[in-house]
């Protein structure tokens, strides 16, 4: 009988030798007389367990760890094609590891288990329930089931995405469009890149249930380039929905109209800004627009538009198959669901971890992250991109939701959580936020372009000692003109990383002579 | 994606490739990106070629061209090395392998060696943030690149 073997086909596997490892299992199977398959699943998400190869046996899934092709003749010789243990890389079930049993999987349920690439696996495991029930249901159906699960932007913005549906669909246009944002560009995030190479037909789904509610005919997927990996699974998975009738003219078999085109980013990070992200698609630069008009009213081309961030959409085939209240069951306050979040950095347990809404910081650090990977105290951690404020181990008990964030003087962004050790030097991370800023700045806005160049600037002389005290007043003058002087969260949140490792690690910026009052 | 799998350019192979993207809405992206990938650079003579077939000035082409940091307006080097800039990366060591392969290769990031060898470029954030420090390799993802494996790379496959 063939054995079925999984061996992820996601980048983060790819990138420490999982194309290595399949070799060397044909190879090694072929040498053994056993035929197998082989499944280029998602990751789960450990991914120091990376490359995780599992195969299916009687009793369930049994995985090995961090294997390499140099281990697998080895593995192969002590029964791996039965899925037997005793070699030191087996890890027996893997989704029995605490990491993944703490976990409540609705987005990411699938990831890791099925054939991405599989239209039918992805159906056995509930896939396209959702939209069933959504071309039975009016439109105003539908964004009464978005806006009662409570669902938030999880871009960053966290807002209500009920409301950007219905704006959408009241507004009467000729032609509607559904952008997916997945320009996943914080550091510490891949939550969307794992959607997109792991379960490619969620998104899809997702984009679908967006185009049904509000009447758009169009959607666009915007990858950046950095995920050359999900650009090619999700070109695959929407010929494979178009050939099922998933997409196109009738999608299916309803008087719905819906199809998904991906276009590829270059490089710029601030096309993660929405209206930026519009200019990017319709060609030119990626400059932010002023706001209004919204995108809900006049969006790409001038067309009313829905554009939501990856797992904003593919939260919604959850929310329309199993019910809006089972989705709002979950969370804390008004930040209803689950969050993925992604744990990066200097941690044992980096990866991704899906909860409800209400974790503490230092829970997701310490407990659940297991601590520094390096064995160094954790110094501070910086939670939501590179926008985000950093924290010290002294706010570790702050509960992860927007709003526990925003009072402190955070954010949660996207859901990225970056753990430094005692090594940081939190100036130079604090001279990076503005250096990144000043990159990466669309040139719209004067505080954005010109203040990030003076503020990489006057980090310097700080810490230099040059006229401290001084300089030290400049720089929270700039960073409250960047905060309200600039139209988009570039230039708007840049101060928080700057002012955050100013107020919590004032020791890092020279002499302590004076703490500075201003929390951004 | 070493620059000797790119086709030599000319006019009327530039022309093929604008043509086939010029139809769709918002072209500009698509035909630079494809330009890129057929002939390893975007060559000034270029600029007006896209202009003309899109109905748009020079001075826009140009100014989308430039405002995108993958578009290159030079050859790059036999390899491109993209080292990850971003802080999951600097949280894993990446400024201290950054300045190990700067020592190693005699160039800041973001030049060519002089010896047209290894173009090493900044890149912000591969979505490998667990695994770092993460690097683009002639395109292939390549993690957990700490000084050794530094090392290895560049004096195995980037030679």
């Amino acid at each position: 009988m063939t054995v079925r073997v999984f061996v992820p086909g996601d980048m983060a596997a790819v990138a420490v030798g999982a194309g290595a490892v399949v070799d060397a299992l044909r190879a090694a199977a072929a040498a053994s007389g056993v035929p197998i398959e082989i499944v280029r699943n998602g990751s789960r998400g450990l991914f120091g367990l990376e490359p995780l190869v599992e195969v299916l046996t009687a009793a369930g899934r049994v995985g090995y760890a961090a294997v390499t092709a140099a281990d697998v003749p080895a593995l192969a010789a002590s029964g791996l094609f039965e899925g037997k243990g005793g070699h030191p890389k087996f890890i027996g079930d893997p989704k029995a590891l605490p990491f993944f049993q703490r976990q409540t999987r609705l987005t990411f349920a699938r990831c890791g288990v099925t054939d991405p690439q599989s239209l039918d696996d992805y159906r056995r495991h509930g896939g396209y329930r959702g939209l069933e029930r959504a071309v039975a249901m009016t439109g105003e159906a539908i964004v009464d089931a978005i806006k009662l699960s409570g669902l938030r932007g999880r871009g960053g913005a966290g807002f209500p995405t009920g409301i950007k549906w219905d704006t959408v669909r009241l507004t009467p246009a000729a032609q509607k469009y559904i952008v997916c944002n997945a320009d996943e560009g914080d550091s510490g995030t891949f939550a969307d890149r794992m959607v997109m190479e792991g379960d490619p037909f969620l998104l899809i789904e997702g984009m679908t249930i967006a185009g049904v509610c509000t009447g758009a005919t169009k959607g666009y997927l915007y990858v950046r380039s950095e995920y050359p990996f999900a650009v090619t699974a999700m070109q695959r998975a929407i010929e494979t929905a178009r050939r099922a009738g998933l997409l196109g003219a009738a999608v299916a078999g309803s008087s719905h109209a819906f199809d998904i085109e991906v276009r590829v980013g270059a490089g710029a990070y601030v096309c993660g800004e929405e209206t930026a992200l519009l200019e990017s698609l319709e060609g030119k630069r990626g400059q932010v627009r002023a706001k209004p008009p919204l995108p809900a009213h006049a969006g790409l081309f001038g067309k009313p538009t829905v554009i939501n961030n990856v797992l904003s959409l593919a939260a919604a085939p959850f929310i329309l198959g199993e019910g809006a209240q089972a989705y709002r069951d979950f969370g804390v306050g008004r930040s209803r669901g689950t969050m993925p979040i992604q744990l990066a950095g200097d941690l044992r347990n980096g990866g991704l971890f899906e909860t409800p809404f209400g974790v503490t910081l230092g829970d997701l650090i310490d407990d659940i992250g297991g601590g520094s990977i390096s064995g160094a105290p954790i110094r501070a951690v910086q939670v939501g991109g590179p926008l985000g404020a950093y924290f010290p181990p002294s706010l570790f008990d702050t509960p992860f939701d927007y709003e526990a964030f925003a009072a402190r003087g955070g954010l949660i962004g996207h859901g990225g959580v970056v753990a430094f050790n005692d090594s940081v030097d939190m100036a130079a991370q604090a001279r990076f936020a503005m250096e990144f800023c000043a990159i990466e700045s669309c040139g719209k806005c004067t505080p954005c372009r010109i203040g990030a160049v003076r503020g990489v600037e006057t980090v310097d002389k700080i810490v230099r000692g040059e006229d401290r005290s001084a300089n030290l007043t400049v720089l929270e003058d700039l960073c409250e003109t960047m905060k309200f002087g600039s139209l988009c969260a570039l230039g708007g949140f840049t101060p928080y990383p700057v002012m955050s490792a100013l107020t919590h690690f004032p020791e890092d910026f020279g002499a302590p002579s004076r703490a500075p009052e201003a929390v951004v | 994606m070493s620059a000797s799998r790119h086709q030599d350019w000319d006019a009327a192979a530039s022309g093929e490739v604008i043509a086939a993207h010029a139809g769709q809405q918002g072209a500009l992206l698509p035909i630079l990106h494809a330009l890129q990938a057929r002939f390893g650079w975007i060559r000034d003579e270029d600029v007006p070629l896209i202009a003309q077939v899109l109905n748009l000035s020079r001075a826009e082409v140009h100014g989308v061209l430039t405002f995108y940091h993958d578009f290159r307006r030079s050859p790059p080097g036999r390899h491109v090395l993209k080292l990850c800039q971003a802080e999951a990366c600097q949280a894993r060591g990446s400024r201290d392998v950054t300045a190990h392969a700067e020592q190693k290769l005699g160039v800041a990031i973001g030049e060519t060696t002089a010896d047209g060898r290894v173009s090493f470029e900044p890149i912000y954030c591969l979505g490998l943030c667990a695994s770092g420090p993460a690097a683009l390799v002639d395109g292939v993802p390549v993690a957990r690149l700490g000084v050794e494996a530094m090392d290895r790379l560049l004096d195995g496959a980037l030679t």
